[in-house]
């Protein structure tokens, strides 16, 4: 019998799942929350392209965004097949789940590999 | 029997094939007994009110698994549930959710039993031992790796709480891979490969959303949910080693 | 039952699951809130992009996204998905346990001393972000 493909998907949506459970909510509290809201200074635009100078720092803000991306594409692909009993549109669900993710992974991997290379920005006054 | 006033109503949904096109309620009122489990009353209908019902029981002690029916929405061993602890009641009994029902509380097993065979609960061996050698020694630790898993009767209550079960034709279910893992785990066994062909079919376990509600309503703590994940944690290891290792024997 | 023949019994009644099965129970429904955490982790990981595209197109385009971000009903916005990313966290760490059997020198660790196990990694790598965050790395 053929073995299903699913140990890779799955594979991918579990290291997405333990890596978002233990890295998002430090960070979406600090970038989001108490960044706008003034409770902390930084990071400013000239702080944050520093913290991602180094290669080590982009490549793991890359893997924290592919991983968080195939997650999502996984678990929403099962909540949509069992929440709206969409299982027949099985392959539809899938291209634009895996798909999405695939493309804003390979758009993070540019943009993040192309960063250092840009003219250090100017800080603001 | 002493005639009491208390009495509890059961709404119980009744199927004859030969006249009804769809399920319907029907209600009885019977004796609330402090001692008297949901079985006991639906036994009082047949005895004294309607011999027309049917229904599964056998052992009335919680061991044999024939009584599973929706007690107030949740699957439940009749034999194990009181009708004093849901009292006023009405209570409402339903055949298990997710089987087609033959008649009355009475649901087809057939799909169960044939997934149950499919991961092929028993000892495999690929090498048989002389007699010579002796018993397969096993000490507590390796009992207690499988133990809870042996704990199943069968009873099919995880698979009405399963929504995925009655979502997915093809999904194998909560007792079934239970099952297999409690012979994956065993130490006698060396079947984990011929079954993994059977379990890592799409449907096999990877339909399974860990809703857990299996786990919930298990009344042997069998934990069916991790015996779930555990089996997909392995089976992807077991994946990822095949294709970055494939000269490693099969 | 010989798999090749099964007799069809057309008078089996069979139900259909309505669409809306899991608002039915209460443990259902706290499924569901559950699977969709993964829209907050999805929503999460582009707006760390978002950042990231805003940083490479200039400090004006920057500073405009960080003007987005501090306008109220987005901040109201992002207070919720981090809700919905501690829910994610919480979930995901409590159920660590039934997936994951550790064993120390023969002996199965117990759920709860995976579960705080797991804590700490939390805890742990949450300072060294913020850490990283305020410029220590």
């Amino acid at each position: 019998m053929r073995r299903s493909r699913e140990p890779f998907f799955w594979a991918l949506f579990s290291s997405g799942g333990m890596i978002a459970a233990l890295v998002l909510p430090a960070l979406a509290l600090w970038l989001w929350v108490a960044r706008p809201l003034g409770w902390v200074a930084g990071p400013t635009g000239p702080e944050m392209a520093a913290l991602l100078g180094p290669l080590l720092l982009r490549f793991c803000l890359f893997v924290v965004i592919a991983l968080a991306l195939f997650h999502w594409a996984h678990r929403f692909r099962y909540t949509l097949y069992d929440g709206l009993q969409l299982a027949h549109l099985y392959g539809l669900i899938a291209s634009i789940c895996y798909g999405g993710a695939t493309l804003l992974t390979a758009a993070a991997a540019w943009l993040l590999w192309r960063l250092p290379h840009l003219p250090p920005l100017p800080p603001l006054r | 029997m002493p005639e009491t006033a208390e009495t509890i109503r059961l709404e119980v949904l009744r199927y004859r094939p030969e006249e009804d096109s769809e399920p319907v309620w029907q209600g009885y009122d019977v004796p609330l007994r402090s001692d008297w489990m949901v079985l006991d009353g639906l036994n009082y209908i047949k005895d004294t009110l309607d011999g027309s019902l049917s229904y599964r029981w056998a052992c009335r002690m919680g061991v044999c698994g024939s009584c599973g029916m929706m007690v107030n929405g949740t699957p439940t061993l009749t034999c194990a549930s009181y009708l004093s602890a849901l009292a006023p009641g009405p209570i409402r009994v339903e055949p298990l959710r997710g089987f087609p029902i033959v008649r009355d509380l009475v649901i087809d097993l057939h799909d169960f039993l044939d997934k149950l065979k499919s991961v092929k609960p028993w000892l495999l061996r690929t090498e048989e031992p002389p007699l010579a050698a002796g018993e397969h020694l096993q000490t507590p630790e390796q009992l207690a790796e499988y133990k809870p898993y042996s704990m199943c009767i069968n009873c099919m209550l995880c698979y009405a709480a399963c929504p995925i079960y009655a979502l997915e034709p093809g999904f194998v279910g909560p007792a079934a891979i239970a099952l297999a893992q409690r012979y994956n785990l065993d130490s006698r066994d060396q079947g984990a490969a011929e079954r993994l062909d059977v379990l890592s079919q799409h449907e096999g376990i990877w339909a399974c959303t860990f809703v857990g509600e299996c786990s919930a309503v298990c009344p042997k703590g069998v934990d069916p949910a991790g015996a779930i994940q555990r089996y997909k944690v392995g089976a992807t290891a077991d994946w990822w080693r095949s294709v970055l290792m494939p000269w490693g024997a099969r | 039952m010989n798999p090749a023949y099964r007799p069809y019994h057309p008078k089996w009644h069979r139900d259909r699951m309505p669409i809306f099965w899991w608002l039915g129970q209460a443990a259902y429904v706290k499924f569901i809130v559950r699977e969709l955490t993964s829209l907050a982790v999805g929503y999460a990981a582009l707006l760390l992009l978002a950042e990231v595209w805003a940083l490479d197109r200039g400090a004006a385009a920057h500073a405009r996204f960080l003007r987005f971000l501090a306008a109220p009903p987005v901040v109201a916005f992002h207070v919720v998905v981090c809700a919905a990313l501690l829910f994610h966290t919480v979930t995901w760490l409590n159920l660590a346990p039934k997936a994951l059997v550790v064993r120390l020198g023969g002996k199965r660790l117990p759920d709860g001393a995976v579960v705080a196990g797991h804590y700490l990694l939390w805890l742990l790598a949450s300072g060294v972000i913020v850490w990283w965050l305020r410029g220590g790395l």
